[in-house]
């Protein structure tokens, strides 16, 4: 199981986190720090893993950023390595050639998109294009309704003109 | 967007913090943001709830507290629109957690919505209770998603079965419900689903051994099956990770076998062939293709031996092993650990790629060599994968230096096949890294060389040659002077040669020497000096002709600030000066200590705390009890009598100097000590005999002790800081120590165990306080508070109070009088109780005010004391 999911920057900037297990803010916040200061300070060429805490955590840097995902000590590590790089390849067909800033300002996409790759720490979609697929209908759904807000809007413009 | 809208928007938001230089203008930034959205929140604003939300998500990403937007959450959440719900529940997960009561507030509207008749709304109602739904939630919530494995669109089903993972996670009970729909979910062809359906059965299996006996039957086939499918499928794009069509599902698949093969030999049979097949026909250039191996390979160790599999995992493994991805070796350590208990000769094989590991740049890698070959080392090993160990320790990296030496340590005692090999390895070590070494491995070692009584001789000698080399290990220079202080005289004649040893000249000044510049280093700790001392009085009595010398060394001592080497230096000076004739007997050579006796406290006696903690209560005393050697050599402890009582659990700690069978009158103190079972009570020098029928319980030592504050000796005198340790009443031994009247230990007050404090002087006013405590309640002090007048005038309506922080209880008793004299013409006294609820931890403090009349007038003094001594 998936403990959590953080993204943080080659600069120590937390991009995304995601908790499955429970943790106080506090927690969150102490969590955050150690293992920055533990993954961001790794030479290139060292395996991915780091042991903490009793857990593993597995890593992959992508341009500045560091994806990271914490799991039991008897999960399969490699297998985690492909998690992360599936969902680095749906973000990025989703962006088109994701970058740092993408997920800066549409934070929120890449948590909905998350979403429907992982629910309560464990993987749920194996196939991109149904991820896609299903983030680009919810997104559709919002587009109306801000259409028609708009309209109605413009309608209730007009009648009081 | 609307121009006339109030606040910015989410992007120039996010545009403004990142605009800003400097974490307070950030901070800035962020406040005046904060400060917007409270008063929309407060204005129950509708239009830009959403985008609040989005943007206190942000905010909260940075570590700001973010709890007021917990509720526009559930506002977002009960609202019709699919946009508002998908911020909502976004929000919900990110702004809480489980353990937050809004939480509770949510049930309701989730319930709706997993009922909604859009199927996007039921899946964000899925997501959430997924992530973070708490166990009252999944048992309200548990029928609706059981209801929804059965829905019609596959996205829904499989974010369904997820959703009860957490449901059986929180609430077991609620397992059986599952099993069934899982029957189904199994039988499925859509990968997701399938894939969830899968990852909720190994959950149901892992909760209830029924589910597991019931799936095993069931569908162990039927996943054969699927798996065969699954690898014998044609290219599928969809599904694709470098030429292997769904990896996720061929780990998923491997990961319920092994779950369901395990102990169960007729299943792990009928997976045979296929685990055959994956092991040999995956691909392993690229990562997904070895994730698959790995999975297989465990799925093979932990199923009913099936001959050829095991050898075909192994040789995986060896593979693995020589990989030059880090990541590969790294799993393969990992893997290589659990095959060591099923096949150890296999992975035997491997030792020394494993031992190279060890030394390899990546932490990571080199912990899990570490544990590997820890598990690997056996009696026929031990020696050369210990040598090699020990050699990469002086070029190891100082963080991995620490856990290097612990698991050394842990090899050699528990694997040793002779006394000189373990006693020449533990000299490595300490020579490398002594600094490192934790105290039980330094207090085994000195057990262990006091055991082998024809090796006496040669370690006192190779300690020496190593301390020569090795100045700054601390711990070797502790055993090291320890060695010489009780065998320096085989150091000096190279009695006991063995005949490998090249003789070597030490004449006694050299041994001197040693302790010498040991007690004199300035990184020395108390410990250490404190056994320097004692090795100095023994040597004092082993080379008579450097008696001289080392009266010297230990008197410059005398003048230590702390409190245990000053005082001991003094004794140990009389003893050297007055007392000849007693000496040799004194510091005659420690017992040898009972290994077994050892090795049993070492692994966790009772008792020893216990007694130690009720021993604090007596003097106050904080005395580690944890190992036996310390107590041996407890002068480490920062307080004064630290030579107290021994809280050992063994008799083999009669006293640090064992005078037990002294030539003086006093209590026949060994047998009586052993009599009493749990512990010896004696003393550095042993003159505090415990009273006959103490059956080693500390008060009955303090109350003696108390009974003794009154027979005014010269001992007493000592005695000032030790308190209750040293008693007069053990008659022979007075005349040792007679010699202590005029010295310069700190002086005067007969003794209670706290001295007298003065508490609060003004110019017309003196407050003094005396101490006692109870025996058996180290908590409480009685405080007698006795008031003097400094003023010529009478005062009268004396009154005084007291406060105390709310770690402190006080009790006042009435004064004796509210009438002060003048001139100091006696007193008054009040007697007050304290008791400290963090005895040990903190201080006492107190404020006082204190009022009374002079002449006719109202005089208010007021003051704090905070020079109560410590461990009140």
């Amino acid at each position: 199981m998936i403990h959590f999911v953080l993204l943080i920057s080659r600069q120590g900037k937390v991009r995304l986190t995601k908790w499955y297990s429970p943790y106080t803010q506090k927690e969150r916040s102490k969590v955050i720090r150690e293992l920055s200061g533990m993954i961001l300070t790794r030479g290139p060429k060292l395996c991915n893993f780091v042991e903490w805490r009793g857990f593993k955590v597995v890593y992959k840097r992508y341009a500045s950023l560091y994806f990271c995902m914490c799991i039991n000590q008897e999960d399969n590590e490699l297998e985690v390595l492909e998690i992360i790089h599936h969902y680095v390849e749906i973000l990025d067909r989703y962006f088109g050639s994701v970058c740092e800033l993408d997920l800066i300002f549409n934070f929120h996409k890449a948590y909905y998109i998350l979403d429907e790759v992982l629910i309560a720490g464990e993987l749920q979609e194996s196939s991109k294009k149904t991820v896609a697929r299903l983030v680009a209908a919810q997104d559709s759904l919002v587009e109306a309704a801000k259409e028609e807000a708009a309209s109605i809007s413009n309608i209730i413009a007009q009648a009081t003109k | 967007m609307n121009p006339f809208s109030s606040g910015t928007r989410l992007r120039d938001m996010i545009r403004a913090i990142r605009a800003c230089k400097t974490a307070a203008e950030e901070r800035a930034v962020v406040r005046k943001e904060c400060a917007s959205i409270r008063a929309a929140v407060s204005d129950n604003d509708n239009d830009y709830r959403h985008r609040n939300l989005a943007k206190l998500m942000f905010i909260h990403m940075l570590g700001y507290p973010t709890h007021f937007g917990q509720m526009e959450c559930l506002k977002l959440i009960a609202a019709p629109g699919f946009p508002e719900k998908r911020i909502g529940y976004l929000g919900l997960m990110l702004l809480l957690d489980e353990r937050q009561e809004v939480l509770m507030l949510v049930t309701n509207s989730l319930k709706q919505d997993l009922n909604h008749a859009n199927q996007y709304i039921v899946g964000l109602a899925l997501c959430a209770l997924g992530n973070i739904c708490s166990a009252e939630m999944a048992r309200d919530l548990a029928p609706e998603v059981e209801r929804l494995l059965q829905f019609r669109d596959p996205n829904i089903r499989k974010k369904a079965a997820l959703c009860s993972i957490r449901i059986v996670k929180k609430v077991p009970d609620l397992a059986e419900n599952f099993v069934n729909p899982v029957v189904s979910l199994l039988k499925e062809k859509h990968h997701g689903v399938l894939l969830t359906g899968i990852q909720l059965c190994i959950e149901l299996c892992n909760q209830s051994e029924e589910a597991l006996e019931y799936f095993r039957k069931k569908c162990t086939e039927g996943l054969v099956k699927v798996l065969k499918d699954v690898v014998n499928s044609p290219y599928a794009p969809e599904y694709d990770i470098s030429g292997i069509a769904d990896p996720f599902l061929h780990i998923r698949l491997l990961r319920l076998l092994r779950v369901l093969g395990h102990g169960d030999a007729d299943a792990s049979d009928s997976m045979s062939d296929i685990l055959a097949q994956v092991a040999t026909k995956t691909e392993s250039n690229k990562n997904a293709g070895n994730a698959i191996l790995y999975e297989c390979v465990e799925t093979i160790m932990s199923i009913e031996d099936i001959s050829g599999l095991r050898v075909l995992a192994i040789n995986i493994l060896g593979r693995f092993l020589s990989n030059r991805d880090n990541n590969i070796r790294y799993v393969a350590l990992n893997m290589l650990m659990k095959a060591v208990s099923i096949d150890d000769q296999a992975v035997q094989r491997h030792r020394v790629t494993i031992l190279e590991c060890v030394k390899d740049s990546d932490a990571s890698i080199r912990k899990r060599a570490l544990e590997l070959v820890y598990l690997l080392v056996n009696e026929s090993n031990v020696k050369a994968l210990t040598k090699e160990l020990i050699d990469y320790l002086p070029i190891s990296d100082q963080d991995f230096k620490g856990d290097l030496t612990a698991k050394i340590c842990s090899i050699v005692e528990k694997l040793s096949p002779d006394k000189i090999w373990y006693i020449d390895q533990m000299l490595k070590v300490l020579c490398e890294a002594g600094n490192l070494v934790k105290d039980e491995v330094w207090h085994a070692l000195i057990v262990v060389i006091t055991n082998a009584s024809n090796l006496h001789g040669y370690t006192v000698r190779s300690l020496y040659k190593a301390v020569q080399k090795s100045v700054d290990q601390e711990t070797l220079a502790r055993v090291a002077v320890w060695c010489i202080g009780e065998y320096g005289d085989m150091l000096v004649n190279n009695i006991g040669m063995l005949n490998m040893e090249d003789p070597i000249t030490v004449t006694e000044n050299d041994a001197v020497d040693v302790v010498e510049s040991a007690i004199k280093r300035h990184t020395s700790d108390l410990t250490t000096r404190a056994m320097c001392l004692i090795a100095l009085l023994k040597l004092s009595s082993r080379f008579p002709s450097c008696s001289q010398r080392i009266k010297d060394v230990v008197t410059q001592s005398k003048g230590s600030l702390l409190l245990e080497l000053q005082q001991r230096s003094i004794e140990f000076d009389s003893i050297i000066e007055k007392h000849q004739n007693i000496r040799s007997a004194l510091v005659e050579r420690m017992p040898v200590l009972d290994e077994a006796t050892f090795s049993g406290r070492k692994s966790g006696s009772v008792l020893a705390p216990g007694v130690s903690t009720s021993l604090k209560s007596a003097n106050g005393v904080a005395t580690s009890a944890a190992a036996p050697l310390v107590d041996l050599l407890d002068l480490g402890a920062d307080e004064p009598p630290a030579a107290a009582p021994n809280s050992s659990g063994g008799n083999f700690l009669h006293d640090l100097l064992d005078v037990g069978p002294s030539p003086f009158p006093s209590q026949p103190v060994t047998t009586q000590a052993q009599k009493s079972g749990t512990d010896v009570l004696l003393d550095l020098l042993s003159i505090g005999s415990p009273a006959p029928e103490n059956s080693s319980s500390a008060p009955d030592i303090l109350s003696l002790t108390q009974d003794n504050k009154t027979s005014v000796s010269p001992l007493d005198t000592l005695s000032l800081a030790t308190g209750p340790t040293l008693q007069a009443s053990s008659s022979g031994m007075m005349d040792l120590l007679d010699g202590f009247g005029p010295s310069p230990a700190p002086p005067k007050d007969n003794g209670p165990a706290y001295p007298p404090i003065v508490a609060f002087e003004s110019n017309s006013l003196r407050l003094t306080f005396n101490f006692s405590k109870q025996p058996g309640s180290p908590q409480v002090t009685q405080i007698e508070a006795s008031f003097a007048n400094k003023s010529s005038d009478a005062y009268t309506n004396f009154i005084f109070q007291a406060a105390v922080p709310k770690f402190l209880q006080l009790h006042l008793e009435p004064a004796s009088s509210n009438t002060l004299p003048r001139n100091g013409n006696g007193s008054v006294t009040q007697k007050l109780r304290v008791t400290n609820s963090q005895h040990g931890k903190k201080s006492m403090v107190m404020r006082i005010r204190i009022s009374y009349k002079l002449n006719n007038k109202d005089v208010l003094e007021e003051g704090q004391i905070s020079n109560f001594p410590r461990d009140l």
